[in-house]
């Protein structure tokens, strides 16, 4: 499937969750399909940390980029582009497309930089509302995603209740736990405390905290798989003939850990990165409800699919079954999947016979 | 009269219910079609689960054996534990757990005081084998086999009201000495 990058600009104000205002923003997408004249078929899909807007197909100029959600999306697949319309996004406060850190202020016509502000899930979605209004969706069929973007797709049902039939949640939690937040403020301290950080204003200083940046996505990295996981992958095996007694890397581990440091910091901005993981952080729907997260989706009217992996420690089932118990709380339509795959957290981006057999379903029961 | 018209017969229009160990969904989309009672079905086996997906029903993959924290007290007006109460590991806390998330429980069983099957035990000296019961002592799910005075000794015990009865052989209601004649029990009870 050869498919096409977008952007669509904004020029009325978004205020913020935390009272700033965007003046104005850009929206990077894709979509996949066609939308039909009833307008009832289009699904959202949100990303995660790392991702895009590009979830399917190739570039015709780059054949090998392929979607990072290529084996879920597509003619044919679990999700099917022959029977629904697909927008791919990229949230605000990324640095794949959407306006963001590096993106020109227009007070300045300088990069954002530090100054960008700190935007939250709820802002996401906001900002997501007026691509649908643009796109001409008045209401998603669905709206899905894993991790943060399972955030979103929870989202979505609160902000915008009526604009949602099915909100498809995967890998997700209601609320960062402490421990969660605790990773997250380690791999913040690694970028801020980079000499080469600059307080968030080092695009003027020709410099990017790589150092930061390669060990962010390190910890990063260590809590999207299982123990187990990793043990099957990488072992106690060598990557040198014998122990070095030095500081090199010993262990293949250490090795994949550096290289994809390495490779991340070439391409991940910084400040991008430590609003990403403040919005994880900050992310409690039942915040304003006391806690009460069935309180909280009372005002929910989609249908919801919630799927779990029973070796993710990161966002561990017990965290979806929350989710699942404020849903039943309020008698809306839900099914939910503990699958019991080894990978981890990131068992959401892997083709798994009963998770993709699942959602196959589940997509061709929604009524266009 | 089959079990799941029976437990339709049972479960008034509207309802909200709670089918444990609902296999592919079939009772609650017979259910949903005959008495427009919505409800969701608790599984563990991943084929099922899909199975109630396709089926369209709501389903939870969930484990019995840890019990129903995930639904909330009187949530539900009947909780429904279909040929699933042999294969559970501890009864007693599933029942009660059932009666505090239900108004209403409605559990069946095969009969192990069926005559055939005492006949198997008692004569052919094996374990019973049946339509009921089609597994070998080896490679069955079942753990706990009950016979009707078995599951009413529980229910006392566990302060149980037996509200209904029903008692079926090859699809036929029983009444003459249902605890001998016959093979599956369908009971509905209270707190």
């Amino acid at each position: 499937m050869i498919v096409e990058a977008c952007k669509a600009k904004f020029t009325e104000p978004l205020r913020l969750k935390s009272g700033a205002v965007l003046p104005q923003f850009e929206i990077a997408y894709e979509t996949y399909g066609e939308l039909n004249a009833a307008r009832s078929n289009a699904v959202l899909v949100c990303h995660a940390l790392n991702a895009s807007h590009h979830v399917a197909g190739s570039y015709a100029d780059d054949p090998d980029n392929l979607g990072w959600w290529d084996n879920m999306v597509g003619p044919g697949k679990p999700l099917d582009t022959e029977r629904f319309f697909v927008v791919g996004n990229n949230y605000i406060g990324s640095c794949f497309g959407s306006t963001g850190p590096t993106s020109p202020n227009p007070a300045t016509g300088k990069p954002w930089g530090a100054d960008f502000p700190v935007v939250t899930v709820e802002d996401w979605v906001a900002a997501q509302a007026r691509l649908a209004d643009h796109l001409g969706i008045e209401r998603f069929a669905a709206v899905m995603g894993g991790s943060l973007g399972a955030m979103q797709a929870l989202q979505w049902a609160l902000s915008f209740p009526a604009r949602v039939r099915n909100s498809i949640v995967i890998a997700a939690t209601p609320r960062l736990s402490a421990q969660n937040i605790a990773f997250n403020e380690v791999a913040r301290q690694a970028i801020m405390t980079d000499p080469d950080f600059h307080g968030g204003h080092y695009y003027e200083q020709g410099v990017v905290p790589v150092r930061g940046l390669r060990i962010a996505r390190m910890i990063g990295h260590i809590t999207y798989l299982s123990d187990d996981a990793m043990m099957e992958k990488f072992g106690r095996q060598l990557r040198r003939a014998a122990l070095g007694f030095d500081f090199d890397a010993d262990f293949e581990i250490e090795s994949y850990l550096r290289h994809q440091g390495d490779k991340f910091s070439t391409y991940f901005d910084a400040n991008t990165y430590l609003r990403i993981t403040k919005a994880l952080d900050y992310y409690d729907p039942a915040a304003d409800y006391g806690g009460d997260l069935s309180a909280a989706f009372a005002r929910a009217q989609a249908d919801f699919l919630v799927v779990s992996f029973t070796s993710d420690w990161r966002f561990s089932s017990a965290r979806s079954r929350e989710i699942v118990r404020a849903l039943l709380d309020n008698r809306r339509v839900v099914s939910y999947l503990e699958i019991d795959a080894p990978q981890g957290h990131d068992a959401f981006l892997m083709d798994d016979a009963r998770y993709f057999g699942a959602l196959r379903a589940y997509f061709a029961n929604i009524v266009l | 009269m089959t079990e799941a018209e029976t437990i339709a017969r049972w479960v008034s229009p509207g309802a909200r219910v709670l089918d444990l160990g609902c296999g592919d969904g079939s009772l609650l989309r017979q259910l949903w079609q005959t008495r427009q009672a919505p409800g969701y079905g608790v599984e563990i086996d991943d084929a099922k689960v899909i199975e109630c997906i396709r089926n369209d029903v709501n389903v939870l993959q969930m484990d019995l054996e840890d019990g129903l924290a995930a639904f909330g007290d009187r949530s539900f007006d009947y909780v429904i534990l279909s040929e699933t109460l042999q294969a559970i590991h501890r009864q007693e806390p599933l029942l009660k757990e059932m009666l505090r998330v239900g108004h209403e429980a409605i559990v069946s069983f095969p009969n192990f005081g069926y005559w055939r099957a005492r006949i198997q035990i008692a004569i052919a000296g094996h374990m019973p084998v049946s339509k009921e019961l089609p597994y070998q002592w080896y490679d069955t799910p079942n753990v706990h086999h009950c016979t009707l005075v078995d599951f009413e000794a529980l229910c006392a015990k566990l302060g149980f009201k037996v509200l209904e009865r029903f008692v079926l052989t090859d699809g036929g209601p029983v009444s003459l000495l249902p605890n001998l004649l016959g093979s599956l029990a369908v009971y509905r009870v209270s707190a």
